[in-house]
C-alpha cells in the first residue's frame, strides 16, 4: 500500500495547515462559538452558598488546574469535559479521545493518583484535584517502567489506545490485583485495543509486576 | 451538549434547594446534581439528559462508610463504587456488594461512579439512548420502539406495553437482596425508603423511574447487619468476560441449617425493568432442603411472569439456571 504523502506533524507544512494544527485551530473557534452562544441564552455563574467558581464573562467559568504539578489558570465553557480541557486548553495532547463515552478507555488520566476516564467528567469539577496525565509519568530519556516495559513488549500496534493503556497500567500496581495473567486482563478490561495488542499488553504489565 | 449552568454545592441544604426548582426529579429534569458523572455526562452528550442547571455534589460530606452501632453499615452517597468493592466490611459481611460491583463497568469507571448515582443508574435501551428513535420513557407518548425492535438484552420481567427498558446497574441487584434502605434528604426534611420501593415499574409512566422528587438528595444507603450464617453470592452473565451489562444476575444471600434453607433474600438482573427481588422464589426455598429440586422450583417461580420479547426469550432460561447455580454457590 502507498504510504500517505503527508506524515502527520505538529506544525503547518509548506503554508498547509496539518491535521493536528487544523483541529487545534478549529477546536479553539468551536469554543468562542459555544461560549458566545451560552452568553445569548444568559446563564451567568452562579453559586450555591459561596462556591469557589468566580462569575465568568459570556458564560466561561474561571478554574485553576493542577495538571503534572503545574497550576492551569483556565477560563471554560462549563460543558468542557476534563479530556477536551486537557487536549484543547491545556494542549496536552497525549490523552486521547476514543469513544467520549467511557466505553474504550482512550482518555484515561488520574485524579489524585486514580484511574479515571477524562470524557465523562466536566473539568470544572477538578478544582484543587490532582491530575496527572501520560506527559506527566515519564518523558524520553526516562520512561516509566510501564511505558519502557510496553516498548519492550512491543504492546501497541497503531499506538492510540497507549497512552490510556499506560496509564490505566501505572494505576494498576497500586490497586488490588491478583497475580495471574487473567487478574490482569480483568483489571484493564476497561481499555480497548481495536488492534488486539492485548498479550503483549499482558506480557508488559505482568514484567513490570514481576509477575512474568 | 445543551448549556448548563454550573454550580457546585458547600452543603446538602443548598443543593437541596437548587434542586427543588426542578418541576421533576424524573426524566427531563432542568436541575440535576452530579457525583461521578459517569451516566450523566454520557447522556447529556447524546442530548438524552438536558439539565439547565448542574449541580456538582462533591463536596459534600456524603463519602464515608462507617459501621452503625446495631452492627449494620451506613454507606455515603458520593462513597465511589471502587471504595466500596473493597471496603473490608463490605467484603467480609456483603460479599454480594463488593462482588456485584466489581462485576460491573471498568476499573475507571467504578473509581468514579458513587453509590447514589448508581441507584439512578439508566437504563441501556438504544432507543432510549438514541434522539431519533421513539421512545416512552424518553419522549412520553411518542411508543416504545423496543417492542418488536431490537430487544435483545431487555427486560422480560416487570414490563408493560410502554416500556421494556432493563434497569443495568449490579448494584442494586445486591442491594434489593440485602433489603437496603435508601435514606433522602429534601424539602420536607429527611426520609428513608426501602429499595424494593425505590424504583417503579413502567406501567404508562415509564419517565418516572424512582419516587425522588425534586430536592431530593440520597444522602446515603443503609444495609442491616448481616444474617448470622448466612452466606451471599453474585453471579453474572453477559455477552463477554468483562466489562459489559448483565444479560442475566442472581444476588443471593442465604442461611442454611440441618441441610435446610432457612432462610433466601433473591434478586435478580438484566432481566427486570427494576431490581427484581423475587419474594416468590424465597418463599419457596424457605424450608426446603437443599439441592437442584428446590433451587429449580424457586428458579421456575422466579420467572414465572416473565414475558419474553421477540429476541429474548432465552433469558427466560437463562436467568434460571443463573439463579440455581448462584444458590449451589453458598450451600
Amino acid at each position: 500500500m502507498k504510504k500517505s504523502a503527508e506524515p502527520p506533524g505538529p506544525d503547518s507544512r509548506g503554508g498547509r495547515l496539518t491535521r493536528r494544527a487544523f483541529l487545534a485551530s478549529a477546536g479553539t473557534v468551536g469554543v468562542a462559538t459555544v461560549i458566545n452562544s451560552q452568553s445569548l441564552v444568559g446563564q451567568p455563574m452562579n453559586s450555591v452558598a459561596g462556591s469557589e467558581m468566580k462569575a465568568g464573562a459570556e458564560g466561561a467559568v474561571t478554574v485553576t488546574l493542577r495538571i503534572n504539578g503545574n497550576e492551569h489558570h483556565l477560563r471554560l465553557d462549563p460543558r468542557t469535559t476534563l479530556l477536551d480541557c486537557l487536549r484543547e486548553h491545556v494542549v496536552l495532547t497525549g490523552t486521547k479521545k476514543g469513544c467520549d463515552h467511557g466505553q474504550c478507555g482512550a482518555c484515561t488520566v488520574h485524579v489524585n493518583g486514580r484511574r479515571v476516564n477524562s470524557c465523562l467528567s466536566l473539568a470544572v469539577m477538578h478544582a484543587g484535584d490532582e491530575i496527572t496525565t501520560i506527559e506527566g509519568i515519564g518523558h524520553p530519556g526516562a520512561l516509566h517502567p510501564v511505558q519502557s516495559a510496553f516498548v519492550a513488549h512491543d504492546a501497541y500496534q497503531c499506538g492510540y489506545c497507549t497512552c490510556g493503556q499506560i496509564m490505566s497500567a501505572v494505576a494498576l500496581l497500586k490497586e488490588p490485583c491478583g497475580p495471574k495473567d487473567d487478574d490482569v486482563r480483568e483489571a484493564m478490561s476497561g481499555n480497548i485495543c481495536r488492534c488486539g495488542a492485548y498479550p503483549n499488553i499482558v506480557a508488559a504489565i505482568q514484567q513490570v509486576r514481576g509477575k512474568s | 451538549m445543551q448549556s448548563f449552568e454550573f454550580l457546585r454545592a458547600e452543603n446538602a441544604s443548598a443543593a437541596i434547594a437548587a434542586s427543588a426548582r426542578s418541576s421533576t426529579a424524573q426524566h427531563g429534569a432542568s436541575v440535576r446534581f452530579v457525583a461521578g458523572g459517569t451516566t450523566l455526562l454520557d447522556l447529556m452528550k447524546l442530548n438524552v439528559e438536558r439539565p439547565v442547571h448542574v449541580v456538582d455534589i462533591n463536596r459534600l460530606p456524603l463519602d464515608k462508610i462507617e459501621q452503625l452501632p446495631d452492627g449494620g453499615l451506613k454507606i455515603g452517597a458520593t462513597v465511589r463504587n471502587a471504595d466500596l468493592a473493597q471496603d473490608p466490611i463490605v467484603r467480609r459481611d456483603y460479599a454480594v456488594l463488593s462482588e456485584a460491583l466489581l462485576a460491573g463497568a471498568s476499573a475507571q469507571l467504578r473509581n468514579m461512579a458513587t453509590t447514589g448515582g448508581n441507584l439512578l443508574q439508566r437504563t441501556r435501551c438504544m432507543y432510549f439512548r438514541d434522539t431519533s428513535t421513539p421512545c416512552n420513557k424518553r419522549e412520553p407518548g411518542t411508543g416504545c420502539s423496543a417492542i418488536g425492535g431490537a430487544n435483545r438484552t431487555l427486560a422480560i420481567l416487570g414490563t408493560s406495553e410502554h416500556c421494556i427498558a432493563t434497569n443495568p446497574s449490579d448494584m442494586n441487584v445486591a442491594l434489593a437482596a440485602l433489603e437496603a434502605t435508601i435514606h433522602v434528604q429534601g424539602v420536607n426534611g429527611e426520609r428513608s425508603i426501602p429499595i424494593a420501593d425505590f424504583h417503579l415499574l413502567p406501567g404508562n409512566t415509564p419517565q418516572r423511574e424512582t419516587v425522588l422528587e425534586p430536592g431530593d438528595l440520597i444522602t446515603h444507603v443503609t444495609l442491616s447487619p448481616p444474617a448470622p450464617g448466612s452466606r451471599s453470592f453474585y453471579l453474572k452473565l453477559r455477552d463477554r468476560a468483562s466489562y459489559e451489562f448483565a444479560l442475566a444476575s442472581a444476588a443471593v444471600v442465604v442461611t442454611v441449617a440441618d441441610r435446610k434453607v432457612t432462610r433466601a433474600r433473591i434478586a435478580l438482573g438484566g432481566v427486570g425493568t427494576k431490581p427484581w427481588r423475587s419474594n416468590e422464589a424465597e418463599a419457596l426455598l424457605t424450608g426446603q432442603p437443599v439441592g437442584d429440586p428446590a433451587f429449580r422450583r424457586a428458579a421456575d417461580a422466579a420467572l414465572h411472569d416473565a414475558k419474553p420479547q421477540s429476541q429474548n426469550a432465552f433469558k427466560v432460561e437463562l436467568a434460571k439456571r443463573c439463579l440455581v447455580y448462584a444458590l449451589k454457590q453458598v450451600t
